[in-house]
């Protein structure tokens, strides 16, 4: 073959590569992530019950929802888990930083602490619905060991929110956790170590020395929470299933119920599309970060 | 390092803190030993409320195979699903995500960035705002309540987590192995096989485990994709056997047990892998 053709010929490989090697994924995802995501947008204009005709509504669905109490109590709570899982950045650091020397045996112990982020949510939620059971719990075994009556905290309006957020922050704790041990071992010895002769130790080393070496850690650990928080559904299903009245609900759990039990395929859509709306802040500030090495 | 080595400080807090370490993980994961001690105990401890105590027999045969016993409950059943769903989903996610991810590194073309942007977004999105258009997609398929269903959803969601992965992964490898590649005439398909695979394999290590834990724990998809017994992973169906154990708490344990397994065990095998991969893919500084 002559040099010009074979350079054209590559030239043309050049162009054409992205194309089929992105083709599969690209295609996967379309069909299944940001086709159906502007799919809800559509289908939130309309009522619709799944199954025949959609009829267009426009914002009525919209409207609805921000009247609806049980959105407001939903809504609330979003904001509840929002707040709360922030917990577990500031829990795992504290762990990592107890976790982070080198003596006989720590190293497997560590890989122990990490246990609670691969076990799955629904275990993780039969767990907690059982420690909080008022008649064979743990929770209840400590109550009546003081001498007190076990509140029933599932059950009971008040606290069953913070009780499925403070399952869920077991396993959030435990993935900070090795976020910031990984962090931890990237952090400059020499800095920790002038620090030191300057007379910096305890609180204040941490703050102003150690703490701006783990932002990268910290970002990561505190996004990744909230993404996880605003998502949270599992423990909600598996421990009260939105009860007691409604008052655990979430937008995502106030979603699938609304879709799927009462049918109204179109509010339901409506409730994702809020959702979503409220979540990407949150992606957009993780994609700037990302993206800023590029281009 | 930070804190101060344990190593410099007095004798006393060091055995302070040897001794301090244990009791603190034992805490930790009191839950799971509660569950553990559970999975083993005898219907009588169960009956008398001994839930917290020593078991007063161990009952590990006889819970675990009682669990497992096709006749008695479709355990075994769902663990062949998950299995199913999993492991094909894994593979898929992986390899198309490693083509996307080569060519989203290597290849200079417009819009590049914009499509690993959408990647890395649509990773986040909130699950449910899929939920009525990729049921709808899945009945118009005839692939509602099957296996399929939820192999070709997670095999399509994991592509955006795992592009990000292995696209960071790749971006980071000395670009000249590649031009060296084509100037003896590999075409990008050679590269690709020949020699961005056996480097990356360490990656793809990494993201096999991790979409392992992701697919196998799944509880939502399951529970709106899928409805019949010969389709539900073992997180759907333990959540479902739970009403019918009812109050046999070591029956239940003894299920959680089994179902938290598989991650687990993947965990702690390829403990180094797991780890090096849930810092997402290294974002860098």
């Amino acid at each position: 073959m002559e040099k010009a053709t074979q350079d054209k010929l590559q030239r043309l490989e050049f162009k054409l590569a992205p194309v089929y090697f992105l083709a599969p994924a690209f295609i996967f995802f379309s069909l299944f992530v940001i086709w159906p995501i502007l799919q809800s947008f559509w289908i939130s204009f309309h009522e619709w019950s799944g199954f025949g005709e959609k009829t267009w509504v426009g914002l009525e669905n919209y409207r609805t929802l921000f009247r609806d109490p049980k959105f407001h109590i939903a809504l609330f709570n979003n904001i509840k888990w929002f707040v709360f899982s922030l917990l577990a950045p500031v829990f795992g650091l504290i762990l990592a930083l107890f976790l982070n020397q080198n003596i006989k045996g720590l190293r497997t112990m560590k890989s122990l602490f990490f246990f609670p982020f691969v076990i799955n949510l629904v275990v993780i939620g039969l767990i907690f619905s059982w420690f909080y059971n008022p008649d064979l719990g743990l929770l209840a075994e400590i109550f009546k060991a003081f001498g007190l009556k076990p509140i029933p905290v599932l059950a009971n309006d008040k606290i069953a929110t913070y009780g499925i957020i403070l399952a869920s922050l077991w396993p959030q704790t435990a993935y900070c956790m090795i976020l910031f041990l990984t962090g931890l071992t990237a952090v400059n010895v020499q800095v920790i170590e002038a620090g030191r002769i300057d007379g910096a130790g305890g609180w204040k080393m941490l703050r102003h020395v150690v703490l701006p070496q783990l932002s990268g850690a910290t970002f990561i650990a505190i996004v990744v929470t909230i993404i996880g928080s605003l998502r949270s559904f599992d423990l909600i299903a598996i421990m009260t299933a939105g009860g007691p009245w409604g008052s655990t609900n979430v937008l995502a759990y106030m979603m699938y119920d609304e879709s799927l039990f009462n049918f109204k395929m179109g509010y339901g859509a409506s409730i994702s599309v809020v959702l979503f709306v409220l979540m990407s802040g949150v992606i957009a500030m993780f994609l700037r970060s990302v993206l800023k090495n590029e281009r | 390092m930070f804190p101060t080595p344990i190593q410099k400080r007095s004798p006393l807090v060091q055995i302070l803190y040897k001794a301090a370490v244990p009791v603190v993980l034992i805490l930790w994961l009191l839950p799971m030993v509660a569950i553990l001690l559970t999975s083993i105990r005898s219907n009588a401890d169960i009956i008398s409320g001994n839930y917290w105590g020593w078991p007063s027999e161990i009952n590990f045969l006889k819970n675990y195979s009682e669990v497992f016993n096709p006749a008695r409950s479709p355990m075994l059943l769902y663990f062949r699903n998950s299995l199913i769903i999993t492991i094909p989903s894994v593979f898929m996610a992986v390899f198309f995500s490693a083509m996307a991810g080569f060519s989203l590194a290597i290849h200079k073309f417009k819009g590049r960035i914009f499509l690993y942007a959408l990647f890395i977004a649509g990773n986040f999105v909130p699950f449910q705002i899929l939920m009525i258009p990729v049921r709808t997609l899945f009945a118009n398929l005839d692939l509602l309540d099957t296996l399929w269903a939820l192999i070709l959803f997670h095999t399509a969601f994991q592509i955006g987590f795992a592009t990000f992965f292995l696209r960071n992964f790749i971006v980071d490898l000395p670009f000249a192995l590649i031009e060296s590649a084509r100037i003896e005439g590999a075409t990008e398909f050679t590269v690709f096989f020949r020699v961005i695979l056996p480097l990356i394999r360490p990656a793809l290590a990494s993201l096999g485990v991790l979409l392992f834990t992701f697919i196998w724990n799944d509880f939502f998809w399951a529970l709106t994709l899928v409805q019949s017994d010969a389709a539900r992973p073992i997180t759907f169906g333990l959540q479902a056997l739970r009403g019918q154990w009812s109050i046999s708490w070591n029956l239940i344990s003894a299920g959680s047990i089994v179902a938290a397994l598989p991650s687990v065990l993947v965990f702690f095998l390829l403990q180094k892998q797991f780890i090096s991969g849930l810092s997402f893919g290294g974002v860098k500084e």
